[in-house]
């Protein structure tokens, strides 16, 4: 008995493998490396995909206690606080400063991040090259909360390096943690601080990759520098330009949480020009315990991001396809 | 004449060029020279003229502090050095075997696979779903909290794979030939090959890790379990804190003063600054090995 069903399995294996496209013929065939797997996609299931489902909490009054079924369900509610207020409400605020300082950091970041690259190659003396190097990818190698540090000691009011520098010329001190037009340069600053040093090396790479004999040519034409870098050097670095930014802007409601909150902290008179959407749903959750607005405004963070990077990802296609991201 | 000419203009545009990369230099460094003097100086010169550049009154009193009790800052660097060596070992065997599985080209489902990975990065469930699902895990207050919510990254999972894609073929096949099975072929031909993008992206993990006060501001309460960035962050913040929690921690202490704010700075950092050098440069290594491969 037991012998024929046995040999009915095999049969069937067998058939499953000749008919190419069975499923568990392959997870079969290559057991081994399926399994190699399951780790990392055990990982974004619970840490990823069930969170996903989680987008329900927004639209119910959430209770550790009761549970998800329990909650009662209120519809939009959790919105309501995140939409109103005509121009002042949050999200409008929110979403311009997300996307506006998102847009300047990949965009300037990208530019220094260039600019000091070129600069680099075109110096010849080794040690100083290799200094300038060093100590500009220094600041990726500190925590955003040494960030916020620096940042306070050189702007506070009482014994900041700024003011200390202007008492001693024999000025007044100012309190720069009260004037709102002056953090959104201060926080691109910090952001070009700690990342062109880093993004610098990629171009670098791209730089150092290129075919010398190209610029051999050049100089035997009578190309001067100006001209290498005008007509060489940024012409071949474009599709790596190109390519980095478009990729970044995937991310453009997200990131830079950690810059955001340590420069700024709960320093609510200049969330005006600070506050992004990261920074809103942190303090949401965790100041003010407001799960329902908190888990409100990451919804509208997905699915805004992810209409804006789907929108982006099909204008590459059609301009240019080798630099979709999908 | 003519040539004479444009080396001039060329002389200038490369003074320019030293100049900005000084000033570049100099912005990059400085901060960190202000936080190493005031880490030394006397802190009531510091209160009545404020910081500089050199230090004020030299004085060790803010190092002083920390080791006149070093059993906190002990128990931070603990934690600290566990969640690195533990996060960056696990993380880089399990984003090691997935990369390595769907850099396989027979693997007939490798595509969906990474699809899968990669579509975490266009939508998420947002903070408070993903923060239920960990305090839900019980991982509130434990030590894994620190480890286990960062542990995988789909981009570097996409990273490893592609590396490990320019992996000829045949060094695979022959392997199997010789009776080697995947576990093999891994350990003893692809890892030892794929050596650069593994060690970068260690570091990267690393670095990570030890930088990391954010999972330990959501998910760790217990002062016995901070590590160093997170009691860095609640020292600096003391005041604020004071005002807002409640005065239960630090009633019995007082106040860290300025240079002691520092000084605890300079010790959270303080094993990346004696690395710099050495992982400097396999950083620029992993880079430029990321942007030609990626």
């Amino acid at each position: 008995m037991r012998k024929d069903s046995e040999m009915k399995k095999t049969a069937q294996n067998q058939l499953m493998k000749q008919k190419k496209g069975g499923v568990f013929s392959e997870l079969n065939r290559h057991k081994t490396l399926y399994v190699m797997t399951i780790p990392a996609l055990c990982f974004f299931l619970i840490f990823s995909y069930i969170p996903m489902m989680g987008v329900y909490y927004a639209f119910i009054d959430y209770d550790f206690g009761k549970g998800v079924l329990n909650s009662p369900f209120v519809g939009l509610k959790n919105f309501q606080y995140f939409v109103s207020g005509g121009w002042d409400a949050p999200i409008i605020y929110l979403t311009k400063n997300t996307i506006l300082y998102n847009l300047v950091f990949i965009l300037l970041g990208n530019i220094m991040q260039v600019m000091f690259a070129i600069m680099i190659t075109t110096i010849v003396g080794r040690f100083f090259k290799r200094f300038a190097q060093s100590v500009m990818l220094l600041p990726h190698f500190v925590s955003y909360v040494i960030v916020g540090t620096i940042a306070y000691n050189i702007f506070n009011s009482n014994y900041g390096v700024l003011n200390s520098m202007l008492k001693a010329l024999g000025g007044s001190g100012i309190s720069v943690y009260m004037i709102e037009w002056i953090w959104p340069f201060i926080i691109t600053f910090f952001f070009l601080w700690k990342g062109t040093g880093f993004g610098m090396v990629v171009y670098l790479a791209a730089i150092t990759g290129f075919d010398r004999e190209v610029y051999e040519a050049a100089k035997i034409d009578g190309c001067n520098l100006v001209k290498e870098i005008r007509y060489i050097t940024l012409p071949m670095l474009k599709p790596t330009f190109i390519m980095l930014v478009l990729f970044s802007l995937g991310g453009i409601m997200k990131g830079q949480f950690e810059l955001f909150y340590n420069l700024i902290q709960r320093n609510g008179q200049l969330f005006n020009v600070t506050d992004v959407l990261d920074t809103y749903i942190y303090r949401a959750m965790t100041v003010n315990f407001n799960l329902g607005t908190s888990t409100a405004a990451g919804v509208y963070q997905s699915v805004f991001g992810f209409i804006l990077v789907v929108t982006v990802n099909r204008i590459i296609r059609k301009t240019s396809p080798e630099n979709a991201l999908f | 004449m003519h040539t004479h000419k444009v080396s001039a203009s060329e002389q200038a545009l490369k003074v320019f060029f030293y100049t900005v990369l000084t000033i570049g230099s100099l912005v990059c460094v400085l901060p960190f020279i202000l936080i190493i003097s005031g880490s030394f100086s006397d802190s009531v010169q510091i209160l009545q003229k404020g910081y500089s550049i050199l230090p004020r009154g030299f004085s060790l009193d803010g190092y002083r502090s920390i080791f006149l009790f070093p059993i906190q800052i002990i128990k931070a660097y603990g934690v600290s050095i566990f969640v690195t060596g533990a996060g960056t070992g696990i993380g880089l065997m399990v984003m090691t075997l997935c990369g390595y599985a769907i850099s396989r080209s027979e693997l007939k489902y490798r595509n969906v696979i990474s699809f899968t990975i990669y579509f975490t990065t266009l939508f998420s469930g947002g903070l408070v779903p993903w923060y239920i699902v960990v305090t839900k895990l019980g991982l509130k207050n434990s030590i894994w909290a620190l480890i286990i919510p960062s542990i995988c990254s789909s981009f570097y999972i996409l990273l490893i794979r592609n590396f490990m894609k320019t992996i000829p073929e045949a060094l695979v096949e022959s392997a199997r030939l010789e009776g080697a099975g995947e576990f093999r072929t891994l350990l003893q031909i692809v890892v030892p090959m794929s050596k650069p993008i593994l060690a970068t992206i260690a570091l990267f993990l690393a670095l990570a890790y030890w930088n990391d006060w954010y999972l330990a501001s959501l998910y760790i309460s217990k002062a016995d379990l901070w590590p160093l960035q997170y009691r860095l962050y609640n020292i600096l913040n003391a005041a604020s804190k004071i005002a807002s929690v409640g005065a239960e921690n630090f009633t019995s202490k007082i106040l860290p003063t300025e240079t002691q704010k520092l000084a605890n700075a300079i010790v959270a950092t303080g094993p990346i600054i004696f690395l710099y050098p050495f992982l400097q440069k396999y950083f620029v290594q992993g880079i430029s090995i990321g942007a030609v491969k990626g």
